[in-house]
């Protein structure tokens, strides 16, 4: 009995904080927009008794996900913001791997102190992070300042409100997601597995490719998985670092939300980013699985 | 025809497959590794004993090449080997932790090695197979390391170390991680597989049992240097210092003073006591400090007094039955403890005797060894 109220206090909460208004927001993606409030039809009549919900359903359509197809906007939103995601992702890892690996190769004793590092920024709001990063990347702000009085440069460089403010953001936003996974795969690499490589005629680099890449290959895809499946659906880091160019399914949502009051678009358009993410989350979830049965 | 004895160490035409010259190790002011000179020979089965941080790791992992020497040369087959990266030494060690690769198969591990060499396919086959057959792993080519028991991981790791046929076997303590009975059996396979292959062996360990069985020739090593390299007879019967006598199985110490003609010393050990006679090579100065070591299988013990050279009466002060031999711990009215090991060759119930009993214990002059240190 205490097993089963164990077990089913993560579902309850799971059902009534994700599954429930996943299906309302499924629900409202079938409607059609209303100059009403809320903003969309039909509503469910009760007093009509069954042939209200009769018509509740029969109002019910698809049309808002054909609606999604008839503009370019948003299926080159939906790729824009994967190749986004992929391409910070990637950056993240190059970022990433180098750091996790050097707090893995570091002295017993430095470790906690470093893996405190990694984790002191989550301790400052977000959103005054991305400003911060305004004020740094801005055109008369502190990285063109220092690289101009150095003389590196003769005029300031535009970065700010351009895709590449937007990979900065992720990239920094998002590293320690990447950096704790992989760092936790290397920390568990014995280094006598290393020397045992070299002993068997292995050059360090080849050491590296054949025994460590292989052995931390868990820690990375976890690291990719939680840096790409939120960075598809960023919203915050483009808004605030991109620029109108900058096109991510994340803004789209926002402005069918806010701008356009047109809820039933912008549910239809939440339901699709959510089927993409569907596909890496299970292969995430795979990849756990068969970590974990490896070390079982 | 007789069998010709193995003992390279005592042919001077000889050349030592590997030599220590005057070789230091030095970690910042830590010496773990103090002026050694040292030779091993090809298809010897060479031990490494001595207590943890004895140095005898460090000195291992410079054969392997993972730490190079503050000062001095090590020779490998005549050659200068400081220069020689690990990945280019004809030598290979199998690690305490066996360091298996735990995302490859058995087959794979084995192979890696082989597989570096650029090898062809089917040769590369073929000595895999070779190797699982020595190693009896044939069923569990296919398996991970983490499918496997732990006395398979061993055989694997020594696999996997032989695949390349080194010239050198290392071995870091390498049955330390098995149960007792396995690790008695896991001896005589290694000393098999080490006849069968000819591959010289050296091993380290800080098991004297396991040193005295499988080695032909056991260094012991304390604070960084070599205290005596011989047989393991030569070690257990003629101890170099009281440290490796005591090192070395079980032995009675007893310290005193020297009075020697020719081959012979009276030792003067305790006030009012007969001297403690024994036959010596060494040379002792008049009333200079010595240690007499007795091993406990040489000293009677009997109720009725004894003649021959060295009889000391005392009380049975407790008895360690090991099942097939009974050790007793006889005290002497000076207070000196002495064990004397006798065999069960009796039920015991019919053991002679008991806590309390007053007893003799006697050895011959030559049972016991004369040191100076």
């Amino acid at each position: 009995m205490r097993r089963l109220i164990l077990i089913a206090i993560p579902y309850v909460w799971l059902l009534a904080l994700f599954l429930i208004p996943f299906f309302i927001v499924v629900k409202i993606s079938l409607s059609d927009v209303a100059l009403a409030r809320p903003p969309y039809m039909p509503q469910l009549d009760w007093s009509a008794g069954w042939e209200g919900i009769r018509n509740f359903f029969a109002a019910l359509d698809f049309e808002n996900f054909g609606f999604l197809t008839t503009d370019d906007l948003y299926w080159k939103a939906y790729l824009s913001s994967l190749q986004i995601a992929g391409i910070s992702t990637l950056l993240t890892l190059i970022v990433g791997f180098p750091i996790a690996y050097g707090m893995a190769r570091a002295p017993e004793h430095w470790r906690p102190t470093l893996m405190m590092l990694v984790i002191l920024p989550f301790w400052t709001s977000f959103l005054i992070r991305v400003y911060a990063w305004m004020g740094i990347l801005s055109q008369n702000g502190l990285l063109n300042g220092v690289l101009m009085s150095l003389g590196v440069i003769g005029e300031p460089l535009t970065i700010l409100n351009t895709d590449v403010a937007v990979y900065i953001g992720i990239v920094y936003t998002y590293l320690p997601f990447m950096i704790l996974p992989i760092y936790a795969a290397l920390e568990k690499l014995d280094s006598s597995l290393l020397e045992a490589a070299e002993d068997l005629g292995c050059s360090r680099l080849t050491a590296f490719w054949l025994i460590t890449v292989p052995l931390s290959k868990q820690g990375v895809i976890a690291g990719c998985f939680l840096v790409f499946i939120p960075a598809v659906g960023e919203f915050v880091i483009p808004s605030l670092l991109g620029g109108s160019e900058t096109l991510m399914i994340g803004k789209v949502l926002y402005e069918e939300f806010f701008s356009n009051r047109d809820w039933p678009v912008a549910s239809a358009v939440a339901v699709v980013l959510l089927l993409i993410l569907v596909i890496p989350i299970v292969l995430f979830q795979r990849n756990e699985q068969k970590q974990r049965e490896a070390e079982g | 025809m007789p069998q010709k004895i193995f003992a390279p160490w005592d042919d001077p035409d000889e050349t030592p497959l590997i030599r220590f010259q005057n070789v230091s190790k030095r970690f910042g002011d830590f010496t773990a590794i103090d002026a050694i000179d040292l030779e091993i020979y090809a298809r010897e089965f060479f031990a490494l004993l001595g207590p943890s941080g004895c140095g005898k790791t460090t000195l291992m992992r410079m054969l392997a090449g993972f730490e190079t020497p503050s000062s001095g040369k090590i020779f490998l087959s005549g050659q200068d080997i400081a220069p020689v990266p690990p990945n280019q030494r004809a030598v290979n060690m199998m690690f305490q932790s066996y360091a298996l690769f735990p995302h490859l198969s058995v087959w794979d591990n084995i192979a890696f090695g082989l597989r570096r060499e650029g090898r062809a396919r089917d040769e590369i086959d073929a000595r895999v197979g070779e190797m699982l057959k020595l190693t009896r792993l044939e069923k569990f080519a296919r398996r991970k390391p983490h499918q496997i028991s732990g006395g398979q991981r061993q055989r694997v790791a020594l696999a996997r170390s032989l695949a390349k046929a080194p010239k050198l076997l290392l071995l870091d303590e390498p049955l330390g991680a098995l149960d007792k009975k396995l690790r008695e059996e896991t001896q005589f396979e290694l000393m098999d597989i080490q006849e069968t292959t000819g591959t010289t062996f050296v091993i380290v360990t800080h098991d004297q049992e396991e040193a005295m069985t499988v080695a032909s020739r056991v260094a012991v090593m304390d604070e960084g240097r070599l205290i005596q390299v011989a047989t393991p007879d030569r070690i257990y019967e003629a101890p170099a210092s009281v440290y490796v006598a005591d090192f070395i199985g079980d032995v009675n110490i007893i310290e005193g003073k020297a009075h020697q003609t020719g081959d012979r010393v009276q030792v003067d050990w305790a006030e009012g006591q007969p001297a403690l006679a024994a036959k010596t090579t060494r040379d002792f100065s008049l009333e200079q400090t010595c240690y007499l070591a007795i091993r406990p299988e040489k000293v009677a013990i009997s109720a009725e007094k004894p003649s021959g050279a060295n009889v000391l009466s005392g009380e049975v002060l407790d008895i360690a039955y090991l099942g097939n031999l009974s050790t007793y711990h006889v005290k002497l009215p000076t207070g000196h403890v002495i064990k004397a090991q006798q065999a069960n060759t009796r039920r015991i119930a019919r053991r002679p005797f008991t806590w309390e009993d007053k007893v003799w214990v006697s050895w011959t002059e030559s049972a016991a060894v004369v040191l100076d240190r």
